[in-house]
């Protein structure tokens, strides 16, 4: 049973990726463009930047449907056993509605919640020098998400004064730690001078979508292949025991 | 909704020796977005590769 999860999370997580890549490549690559032609503009002249680049910009941007692959098999792995631990034991008894219900939790916990403090940046934004301690913060933000939701989740089930109690509590121990994360946090203002505030912003809202679209449809594939999956057995239990 | 029971819980002594796949797809994902060279020793190489992906996944880079 584990292994069966395991499997559908890691083929449907990759077909996801390359869907999201396919999105990020449509909506993306043109920022990703544009950034780096205002990154060149600025350069002093006579410094090539194209001589040093290791991958040229056609493999970088075939590169991106394997980043985005590769994460979504990643990801798609991790979800299938955190899922299986969670099926029947917390959240809805459907396995289409679990499977909708952790993927938008995981979209809000370990991406909306970071996004929100260290939005994405294209490149030429951003200072190479403060890489690591702008990746720790990064972490530290998903640990955040991470734990926000188990205090949610612990407090709900503590809470017997019908639904929207419930809801109210779980939004409630959710947004605390977040919202005092996000205030207390060091913030990141690296975006250079003069950069282009509407080509920042189409950038962001590219790699926002991005991580919908990955979410949104493995949430979709994965609950839709489950719950055809328990279908079937269902089927197949009432024909070998007509009862 | 023909015949169709609330789905079965999986024990966690079960779910455990599953849990040693965590690790690897991590490494995997750490692969993807946040190495520069130290652990995967291909230089900058895997960084460059998947550069878009990784400033479209937002994730932290240069």
């Amino acid at each position: 049973m584990v292994r069966t999860l395991l499997v559908r999370g890691l083929l449907l997580g990759l077909l996801a990726g390359l869907i999201a890549g396919g999105f990020a490549f449509t909506f993306g690559e043109p920022q990703v463009d544009s950034a780096i032609a205002l990154e060149a503009a600025h350069e002093a002249p006579g410094h090539d930047h194209a001589e040093e680049e290791l991958v040229s910009r056609p493999g970088q941007k075939a590169g991106l449907f394997l980043a985005t692959g590769l994460y979504g098999l990643a990801v798609g792995g991790v979800f299938a056993l955190v899922y299986a631990g969670l099926r029947g034991r917390v959240g809805p008894r459907s396995e289409g509605a679990l499977a909708l219900t952790v993927a938008g939790t995981a979209f809000v916990a370990v991406i909306l919640v970071p996004f929100v403090k260290y939005p994405a940046s294209p490149p030429a934004v951003g200072d190479p020098e403060t890489i690591n301690s702008r990746t720790v913060l990064y972490l530290v933000m998903i640990l955040v998400g991470l734990a926000a939701t188990v205090i949610a989740v612990a407090t709900a089930r503590r809470v017997t004064a019908g639904p929207w109690a419930r809801w109210v509590a779980a939004v409630v121990a959710f947004l605390v730690p977040v919202i005092a994360a996000w205030t207390l946090l060091p913030t990141v203002n690296e975006v250079p001078e003069g950069f282009s505030a509407t080509l920042l912003w189409q950038f962001r809202l590219a790699s926002l979508g991005t991580q919908l679209v990955f979410w949104t449809a493995f949430g979709v594939l994965f609950g839709w292949v489950s719950d055809r999956a328990a279908h079937r057995a269902a089927a197949r239990a009432t024909v070998a025991s007509p009862s | 909704m023909s015949g169709l029971s609330a789905p079965s819980v999986i024990s966690f002594p079960r779910l455990r020796l599953w849990l040693l796949a965590v690790p690897v797809l991590l490494l995997i994902a750490y692969l993807v977005l946040m190495d520069n060279g130290a652990i995967s020793q291909t230089g900058a190489y895997l960084h460059e590769l998947m550069h878009d992906g990784r400033h479209l996944l937002g994730v932290p880079c240069h």
